[in-house]
């Protein structure tokens, strides 16, 4: 059996306003396993960024237990490069935060960046990069610190289609390369299935679980891009749509 | 897989950039043109009597009211004291405007009870606290640098403060993310993603500090520019008016010149 990374127990979380209280998450539980890539997928509004915050550790829950056996890192829904910090400083920047920026741990920033084709933009300021060049420098910030467990939260949002493809693709293959636990928060259906073990659909808010699938699809390319040609493909996508239950 | 800018430049580039250079000194030539026209004309109208001399004063004139100030060496002390005194308000308001815009960042309860204070204080017409600083602190500098701080430190607080208030609460989040301090949010994104609003903040602070610094002499003084106009006014010397005015737009235009120096040296990632 997997060793269990994120283990979620009746988690309820409220938000207090002046206005007054927007109950977001309502009784979820689930458990998250070595190495797996879970997806999470719901209405916008619903609650998927509370969630990714409370597994965090930046909310506390309402109600409920978390617990996490492992270091979290965190991509927020978009790059949020520092304008003004070349793309070296970037990446140092958790590293700088939390002191712990050593000869040796400036040694694997830098291997990241000559593994994912970033050396020789070092020098150069975010707003002189590509999209795909500005995500994959944020996902080596966050690698930078060697996390266990990645949470993203629509980490793709911000680019165009191809982009997106190509870059969901690079960053499965690192992380998976890099033996990461992920959990993925997409509005994206096909996304979520190309890239996940399992998919936890949740309601309207508040949220609660309304189905976890669990993918299993046959290919020979376990690529997301390769995933996307397996026959179940569609099945799943239509299930989830059906789930999701979205009107316009 | 990414290919970095190439030092190659094509014929078609080559001619427009010399097409935005040739621009670019066409403008500086025409504005040099049009001061020396200026300056050409008033001095031929007054020559001709066309205007009163006596009245709106004359290049040469002020030319030679230069040479004579500068003869006895009272024009550079006047200069000096002037440009001490703006200097001294500037920095003082700049940075007590940035400490207590840091706190107000740091406390949003201070924030809250400070807030109608501002309000109040920024639409006061400063120059009303003229006769009170004078009263305590008497006919010395202190008055008018203390009226250049009071009538650039609040405007400096309240940019400051709103533009600390602008950065993106996502970026923080992004260092909570990585549980960063207080301290480390301020220090690696509060502050740097300001600079702009500090810099603009520091372009408009001069400005003010010269207003201050002139109505603080108007009120109180023994020496300095704005002490060399309101004599000069008094006795009916237009001349030591104007070449003091145009003493202060020089001042003033070459403190602005070397703060947009330095705003282009601070921000380079533009
Ligand atoms: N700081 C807050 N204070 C009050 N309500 C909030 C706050 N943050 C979020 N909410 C509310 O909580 C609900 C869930 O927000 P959340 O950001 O988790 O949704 P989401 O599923 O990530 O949405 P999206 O798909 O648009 O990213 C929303 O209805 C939102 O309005
Ligand atoms: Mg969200």
């Amino acid at each position: 059996m997997h060793k269990i990374m994120v283990s979620l127990k009746n988690i309820s979380f409220q938000y207090h306003t002046l206005e007054g209280e927007t109950e977001a998450l309502k009784n979820i539980s689930f458990d998250v396993y070595e190495g797996e890539f879970v997806g999470i997928i719901g209405p916008s509004g619903c609650g998927k960024s509370t969630l990714l915050s409370i597994i965090s550790g930046l909310l506390k829950p309402s109600t409920g237990s978390v617990e996490v056996n492992g270091k979290i890192g965190y991509m927020l829904q978009r790059d949020h490069l520092f304008e003004w910090r070349t793309i070296w400083q970037n990446v140092i920047l958790g590293l700088e935060i939390q002191k712990i920026l050593t000869q040796e741990s400036k040694r694997y920033v830098e291997e990241l960046l000559v593994k994912y084709g970033l050396r020789e933009f070092k020098n150069y300021y975010p707003n002189q990069l590509s999209g795909g060049m500005r995500q994959r420098t944020a996902l080596i910030r966050t690698l930078a610190l060697k996390p266990d467990i990645l949470l993203l939260d629509e980490a793709f949002s911000a680019l165009d289609y191809q982009t997106r493809l190509a870059i969901s693709d690079e960053v499965y293959k690192i992380l998976k390369n890099e033996q990461k636990t992920a959990i993925i928060v997409t509005h994206d259906i096909s996304e979520a299935i190309a890239m996940c073990d399992r998919i936890v659909v949740l309601s309207k808010r508040p949220a609660y679980i309304k189905r976890i699938y669990t993918i299993s699809l046959t290919c020979d390319d376990y690529s997301p891009i390769g995933r996307r040609k397996a026959p179940e493909f569609r099945e799943y996508f239509n299930s989830i749509w059906k789930e999701l239950d979205i009107h316009v | 897989m990414y290919e970095a800018a190439s030092s190659y430049i094509s014929k078609e580039h080559e001619k427009f950039l010399k097409k935005v250079k040739r621009k670019n000194l066409m403008i500086r030539v025409t504005q040099l043109a049009f001061l020396i026209i200026f300056f050409v004309v008033w001095e031929i109208l007054a020559r001709y009597k066309i205007v009163d001399p006596f009245l709106v004063s004359q290049p040469s004139r002020m030319l030679k009211t230069i040479l004579t100030l500068n003869q006895n060496g009272t024009l550079l002390t006047h200069i000096w004291v002037t440009l001490s005194e703006t200097i001294v308000g500037f920095t003082l308001g700049t940075l007590i405007g940035m400490f207590v815009a840091i706190l107000l960042w740091w406390s949003d309860f201070l924030s809250k009870v400070a807030e109608p204070y501002l309000v109040v204080l920024n639409s006061l017409p400063k120059i009303a606290l003229g006769p009170i600083f004078i009263v305590w602190m008497g006919n010395g500098e202190a008055p008018i640098i203390t009226m250049a701080l009071a009538i650039s430190l609040i405007v400096t607080i309240i940019s400051l403060q709103t533009g600390f208030k602008e950065v993106d609460e996502e970026k923080i989040k992004l260092l909570k993310t990585f549980r960063a301090t207080k301290m480390q949010i301020l220090t690696k994104c509060v502050l740097p993603a300001s600079v702009p609003t500090i810099m603009s903040a520091i372009k408009i602070n001069i400005g003010l500090s010269w207003v201050g610094v002139i109505t603080g002499e108007f009120l109180v003084s023994k020496a300095g520019l704005g002490y060399l106009i309101v004599y000069g006014g008094q006795i009916f010397k237009l001349d030591m008016v104007m070449t003091s005015v145009l003493i202060l737009s020089i001042l003033s235009a070459l403190m602005y010149v070397f703060i947009v120096y330095l705003e282009k040296k601070l921000i380079r990632w533009r």
